[in-house]
């Protein structure tokens, strides 16, 4: 489980992150949503401590992490797996040798246990065995994602963070990387955050959806709660959608008793 | 302000290098890449090395022979200024300046390329020292290939010379060897030879550096590729006063 307490984060004076404070949980797909600017990246790349936030507490299961010295931070990274939004495999290794390169830094395993443990996990990700030889730039962005995950699980994390997963890919090859991301946090029971603005993707995977709003975590529940919210700002977000629109729609005519306060309840006017 | 930018500019490298050389977090690792840096940094660049040294020592045979061309001056003057030069600048700090442009953008471009496309970053998340698995082997790399470098542009520079007296006359091959021969002093090899090796660091680190800081697109990468040769060769220049004094003087 990870706790954010009160997170504010700043670039040279102008703040980001305005003191959020909200709850990732284990087992579940935890998204960060908002609009472009939002500060969702900003909130990720504290979360890892690639920032240093300037005040407030990033609790990894009870560990502080701004508060960790060097060799602490990274035994703590060692718990972490993290897929960049643009894949972030070595260039100059194959696919193979990208997946093993974790397990050749941080385990004792011989050059065959290595090789397995890799091939079980692009295997897991449904990488073609004839990819395994290929650099990167070889092979498409859908496989390079896959072959990410692979490298981001291949030493069993605790946490796992992905950056705009979606980003680049067709609208298959996204719902294979979701229900991907999905199975494996459910499987290894990990902590999982997705930083997303793809809406197909909250509604596929989003257990616990944050949203974020100039800074501000200003609304938290699940993908269900979404259609019943009265958050002006999120609805405003989620109506950007065309298809969320046409759903919330039909959610409004279907149970219009948990719209209590108007019929359309805190959506915008031209919602109904 | 520019000198608040120097020195935070000087914190930052320091601060970098602290982190470079910290004990790698697997030793096998960090080996086999700085013997696959030996290759790419070192023995890739042998091929500029042997064409210029060859050429260079050549030209230099042939103008000095022609600026030197007195009946007052000993005949071995021509071989003795071409060995000297060799020996003191141009294999050592011409060639370093040369190798600055080659192997100092490389190392910019490749360690900023991966800085913006974050695989540096994924490097941090996975609990690794990124400084040091990605720096350390160019450097250490770099440094010990520097003076097998310069030894080959010495010995092809002289030959450069020596091809001279061998097709063409204008100076005699024993003219030349009698130059060479001349008073030769080995402490001027050992002195090229350490200056190399600073050199070497130099270069490889500083690229590091403005490659390491590098951040925004493709256009951010090559003004860093930019800046780290401008540098290095400029901090090269700075370092071959100091040393001189320090040695020769």
């Amino acid at each position: 489980m990870i706790d954010l307490q009160d997170v504010h984060k700043s670039f040279d004076g102008v703040e980001i992150l305005k003191g959020i404070t909200t709850r990732f949980f284990p087992g579940k797909t935890n998204l960060i949503i908002g609009q472009s600017g939002s500060g969702k990246t900003v909130l990720m790349k504290s979360l890892i401590g690639l920032h240093r936030i300037n005040k407030g507490k990033i609790l990894y299961d009870g560990r502080n992490l701004p508060r960790m010295r060097f060799k602490q931070l990274r035994n703590l990274r060692r718990e972490m797996g993290m897929l960049f939004q643009g894949s972030a495999l070595f260039d100059f290794m194959s696919v193979l040798e990208n997946v093993m390169y974790p397990l050749e830094m941080f385990s004792s395993m011989t050059r065959k246990e290595m090789e397995d443990r890799a091939r079980y996990c692009l295997g897991r990700v449904n990488l073609p065995e004839r990819s395994f030889a290929l650099h990167p730039s070889e092979i498409s962005g859908g496989m390079q994602k896959r072959a990410a995950i692979a490298r981001a699980i291949v030493l069993n994390p605790r946490y796992l963070f992905c950056d705009e997963p979606n980003s680049g890919l067709d609208p298959v090859s996204s719902l294979v990387i979701d229900r991907l991301i999905k199975s494996i946090t459910e499987e290894y029971n990990i902590t999982t955050i997705v930083n997303t603005h793809d809406m197909n993707s909250v509604m596929e995977i989003g257990d616990n959806i944050v949203f974020i709003k100039k800074g501000y975590a200003t609304w938290q529940g699940s993908r269900q709660e979404l259609f019943t919210s009265e958050n002006q700002d999120l609805n405003e977000f989620i109506f950007a959608s065309g298809l969320f629109k046409d759903l919330k729609k039909a959610h409004v005519v279907l149970h219009p008793e948990l719209y209590p306060s108007s019929q359309t309840g805190a959506m915008p006017s031209d919602a109904v | 302000m520019f000198i608040r930018n120097f020195l935070a500019t000087i914190g930052r490298y320091c601060l970098l290098m602290y982190r470079v050389f910290a004990v790698p977090d697997r030793w096998r690792m960090t080996l086999r890449q700085t013997l696959l840096e030996m290759e790419n940094l070192g023995l890739n660049s042998l091929g500029i090395i042997i064409i210029i040294s060859l050429f260079m020592g050549a030209i230099m045979t042939i103008q000095i022979k022609l600026d030197m061309d007195n009946p007052l001056l000993p005949a071995y003057t021509t071989g003795l200024a071409t060995r000297d030069t060799l020996l003191l600048e141009f294999s050592s700090t011409i060639m370093c300046l040369i190798l600055a442009g080659k192997v100092g953008s490389n190392i910019a471009s490749e360690i900023g390329t991966m800085r913006i496309t974050e695989q540096i970053d994924a490097l941090e998340i996975m609990g690794v020292n990124s400084a040091n698995y990605l720096i350390w082997p160019k450097i250490v790399a770099f440094v010990i290939m520097m003076p097998f470098m310069v030894i080959v542009s010495m010995t092809l520079g002289l030959l450069g010379g020596y091809a001279v007296g061998l097709s063409s006359d204008i100076i005699t091959v024993a003219e030349y060897q009698e130059g060479i021969q001349f008073s030769f002093m080995s402490y001027y090899v050992f002195y090229s030879i350490v200056k190399s090796m600073v050199f070497g660091f130099i270069i490889a680190s500083v690229s590091a550096y403005y490659g390491y800081y590098a951040y925004g697109g493709a256009l951010d990468v090559g003004k860093a590729s930019t800046n780290a040769v401008v540098n290095s060769s400029v901090f090269v220049l700075l370092s071959d006063i100091v040393l001189t004094n320090f040695m020769l003087a």
